[in-house]
């Protein structure tokens, strides 16, 4: 498959820093949230982004939502520059990217009806027409498989599950053509997750939304994207199809995250340890971030900006030092 | 259940001084003005003047009821003033955060820290007495706690996907305060503005008990009760039943902000 | 070796805050071997966090056991008065929970938290206390345990919250360790790393563990035996060897076909995950018969018309279901 020539969202060099100081007269620091990302995602893809706690995962959405401003970088969704001068206003970056969130118990308004939370951004975007909204609330409802007289009802008489398609309704209602959904069923119970995960797919087949997925259940990655990205850090450290990723993972990293997951079909393997915590991005390590924790880590690794990116294949590449030095265990 | 008899005490304490309030031309048997006759100066409780008369031989309790329309409107309407300025600082305050929150932050420390009569006091000196005085002195001083409480209130609010919701549908800030974040906190804000209605009340009576609110001859039970200082050996009434007449005000808003709160409790039973 | 250290016979617990009690939990049976791991497995609501909270003695009002035995080492703990259970409690039966954050004194450091232990179970004075408490941070891999000690939880990752919880949990060498959840809040790699170490050092000292988890895939790859809850009641009691392979119950085996696990796509392509349709059902409403009934393919008539008893499978482990595989 040969996608065509200009991606739906393009991203390059992202960076978000946010400023912290402790106390009044502290040294003004900065997180470094996300420093130094490309990511590409075509119509009808969906590419997921996987890490660890505070890889800054959820910042990139957050940029690319227009919730955080970049630090530096440029963002190119739909055609248009979301960063820098020439600012997308608001209004047309929501008509373009929405998000489905992780918790939809606090997802949804609990003072508003369904149809006064789905509505709601119609009207502001300018639908005045009562009839033609009352059409789009339905057909958005029976989109994600609810009925269209639940429009009337508060949030709070929904099961976990069925609120998490009243809020993949409320990020289409704008018919927006990339959908970011964060950990979209790990607060679900385990029997209703296969229903939102077939949604999802189904409605990116029938729809032609990209999706990001941003989880670290590796499981769904697995199962739903196109394309991987491998966070640490706030880099990418590893990028590629979701074949190459999985049967040929080529980071330190990414092989320690998958070999982690409990396998219940080969109870004799044990899961690969990974030493030592995640470092703070406050004070990334020097050299290679995952150094302190990589079982193979060089003297190399330990000074410099850390390594670029190595192409393996056409579509498949990693930042790891032993990749340039042709390392027999990779 | 105490929740519920909070409720419909302190409900059915309000409901009566509105009553008397509203109707209180029909209700009173004389003019709490005009009515002015040294003949019957200071008679005792009785069947001619229920609850006797002042030193101008005026009857307590048609001023009283005169009066309670002075006490009910100035303590709902400064109360209204009170909670518009403190939920909009404290909202704005604690959605945009940064310099504004310390800002505000600071300004709501500072009226915390100086006793709201005084404010109200200085506010007085400088505008003249009067009732419209009366309101702005009172109104522009008590909104502290509403701010404080909004505040907290929005912090743990606007973290929750609704709020980040709306703002990725591209809703402005202005509607993510009162459209999404205000009816979310509205019901420890209710609770608060309740019980300041009786200490706006109070804060009425203080004031004019100084001399620096409604004017006389106009009835109020602050300037009621100032008058009655002199003559609190001889005729102890004059000063007893407005006195309790603002007991049981400020006593009934307190009780119903008192049940409003089991009431609204999200962890009570009293919610859909 | 067989020594039972744990023998739950027909445990039932009720929600008590109306005129008549609702079961939220019965008929649970189960008994748990010196050394063993044994793994209840459900999703939210579906009473495995009661039954643990019934075998620590921490059932919480309008929440109460209405019946049946809980045997530690031969002692009913259901009919044992609180200040006894309150002696057992760290020191004969421990627990680790989800969220170490919420489970540790923010105002102790996590010597003192340790230390506790030994001065309130075996008597030691503050000085040996801390000895051990030193000694009890090394087991759990802590490095440097000298520093540590004198840390607060808040300055300690969540991982190190974990680690300092189980060194609590198991400072007094418990016969049984329940562990609730004590790995779905942290990080990949840092799951599989706290995994293994509770299992190592239970392993070593021979105790019990309860492992409680919504993840089947985690369960069937450390335990020994594990049983499945719904609605209030075990469905499938296997050997973990056989629960993810040869899955008995339609329940189980929908868990096993609705999770996207790790290689299933090289395998089946992207196809369409087996839904489980409908919803957990709330306790007032658990159906009469077959509690797992209204959402089950392969439901007839009499599944619905009076309880199902667990039977007992030929290949071992038992099953509550009329058409089992």
């Amino acid at each position: 498959m040969i996608p065509e020539a200009e991606p739906l969202l393009s991203v390059q060099g992202l960076r978000v820093h946010y400023p912290v100081r402790h106390g009044w007269r502290g040294k003004p620091l900065a997180v470094k949230a996300v420093d130094g990302v490309d990511l590409t995602l075509h119509t009808g893809q969906c590419l997921g982004l996987v890490g660890e706690s505070g890889c800054g995962k959820s910042s990139i959405a957050q940029a690319l939502l227009g919730l955080v401003p970049a630090t530096e970088g440029v963002i190119r969704l739909d055609g248009h520059e979301i960063t820098g001068n020439a600012r997308v206003p608001a209004m047309a970056l929501a008509r373009s990217a929405q998000m489905v969130f992780q918790d939809p118990m606090s997802s949804l308004n609990p003072r508003q009806t369904i149809r006064e939370i789905l509505s709601g951004p119609l009207r502001l975007h300018g639908m005045t027409d009562r009839a033609e909204r009352e059409a789009r609330v339905a057909e958005m409802l029976s989109l994600v498989g609810m009925a269209p007289e639940v429009a009337s009802r508060y949030p709070h008489e929904f099961s976990g599950g069925q609120r998490q398609r009243l809020c993949i309704a409320r990020a289409l209602i704008l018919r927006p053509k990339l959908v970011i959904c964060d950990e979209p069923v790990s607060a679900l119970d385990v029997s209703i997750r296969a229903q939102i995960i077939n949604l999802l797919l189904e409605l990116k087949d029938r729809l032609g939304i990209a999706l990001l997925l941003i989880s670290h259940d590796l499981g769904v990655v697995e199962h739903m994207s196109d394309r991987i990205a491998v966070m640490y850090l706030g880099r990418i450290v590893e990028e590629g199809g979701w074949r190459e990723i999985f049967t040929a993972p080529a980071h330190p990293y990414t092989r320690a995250l998958i070999s982690a997951i409990p396998d219940p079909m080969h109870r004799d393997r044990a899961p690969a340890r990974l030493g030592g915590e995640i470092p703070s991005p406050l004070s990334p390590p020097e050299g290679c971030a995952f150094h302190p924790r990589c079982p193979l880590a060089m003297p190399r690794c330990r000074s410099g900006d850390g390594p670029e990116f190595t192409r393996i294949s056409a579509d498949h590449r990693a930042r790891c030092h032993l990749l340039q030095t042709g390392n027999p265990h990779v | 259940m105490k929740a519920g008899a909070n409720l419909y005490v302190g409900g059915g304490i309000i409901l009566l001084i509105a009553v008397l309030a509203i109707f209180a031309p029909l209700i009173a048997p004389y003019d709490p003005i005009t009515s002015a006759n040294l003949m019957y100066a200071e008679e005792p409780p009785g069947a001619q003047f229920w609850l006797g008369t002042d030193e101008q031989g005026r009857d307590i309790f048609s001023r009283m009821v005169y009066g309670a329309r002075i006490s009910l409107f100035i303590g709902l309407a400064v109360q209204v003033m009170n909670t518009a300025i403190g939920v909009s600082l404290g909202l704005s305050a604690g959605y945009i955060g940064g310099w504004w929150d310390e800002m505000v932050q600071g300004l709501t420390n500072l009226m915390l820290s100086i006793p709201t009569i005084v404010f109200a006091l200085a506010l007085m000196a400088i505008l003249g007495p009067g009732l419209l005085s009366l309101l702005i002195a009172l109104g522009m001083t008590d909104w502290a706690y509403s701010c404080r409480i909004s505040r907290a209130q929005v912090l743990t609010q606007k973290s929750l996907n609704y709020v980040q919701s709306a703002r990725t549908m591209g809703f402005g800030p202005l509607h993510v305060m009162f459209r999404e974040l205000l009816p979310n906190i509205a019901g420890p804000l209710i609770v608060v503005a309740t019980m300041g209605v009786g200490s706006a009340i109070m804060a009425e009576a203080s004031l004019s008990f100084l001399g620096l609110g409604v004017v006389p001859p106009n009835p109020s039970w602050g300037g009621m009760l100032s008058s009655a200082r002199e003559q609190l050996m001889v005729a102890p009434w004059v000063a007893i039943f407005p006195g309790l007449a603002l007991f049981a005000a400020v006593l009934g808003f307190n009780l119903l902000g008192d049940g409003l709160r089991d009431l609204l409790d999200p962890h009570g039973k009293g919610r859909k | 070796m067989t020594e039972t250290v744990l023998d739950v016979r027909d445990l039932a617990i009720s929600l008590c805050d109306g005129p008549t009690p609702v079961a939220a939990v019965e008929g649970v049976n189960f008994s748990i071997n010196r050394g063993e791991v044994f793994g209840l497995v459900g999703e939210s609501g579906c009473g495995k966090s009661l039954c643990a909270l019934a075998l620590a003695g921490l059932l919480k009002a309008p929440m109460a056991i209405s019946g049946g035995q809980i045997l530690l080492e031969g002692r009913d703990l259901s009919t044992l008065p609180p200040h006894e259970m309150r002696h057992l409690r760290g020191n004969k039966v421990s627990m680790i929970f989800q969220e170490p954050m919420t489970a540790l004194n923010p105002l102790m450091t996590v010597g003192d938290q340790i230390g506790e232990m030994f001065v309130l179970h075996r008597g030691l004075t503050a000085r040996a206390a801390r000895m051990k408490a030193i000694e009890a941070l090394e087991q759990v891999q802590v490095s440097s345990p000298e520093r540590r000690i004198n840390a607060y939880p808040h300055q300690l990752s969540g991982g190190m919250r974990q680690r300092v919880m189980i060194a609590i949990a198991l400072a007094c060498d418990p016969a049984l360790l329940i562990a609730d959840e004590p790995t779905t809040a942290l990080d990949v790699t840092i799951q599989a790393e706290i995994v293994e170490l509770v299992l190592d050092l239970c392993r070593a000292r021979g105790t019990a563990v309860m492992m409680i988890s919504h993840d089947l895939g985690l369960v069937a790859r450390i335990c020994n035996r594990v049983a499945v809850m719904y609605a209030g009641q075990i469905v499938e009691q296997r050997s973990a060897g056989d629960i993810f392979t040869a899955p008995a119950h339609p329940y189980t085996r929908g868990l096993v076909d609705a999770l996207p696990r790790l290689g299933r796509r090289l395998e089946r392509g992207q196809e369409r995950l087996t839904e489980i349709g409908g919803v957990v059902p709330a306790i007032r409403d658990f159906p009469q018969g077959c509690r797992f009934a209204p959402r089950c393919g392969r439901v007839t008539p009499e599944c619905g018309a009076a309880p199902v008893s667990m039977t007992d499978l030929n290949k071992g482990g038992r099953v509550r279901c009329l058409h089992h595989v």
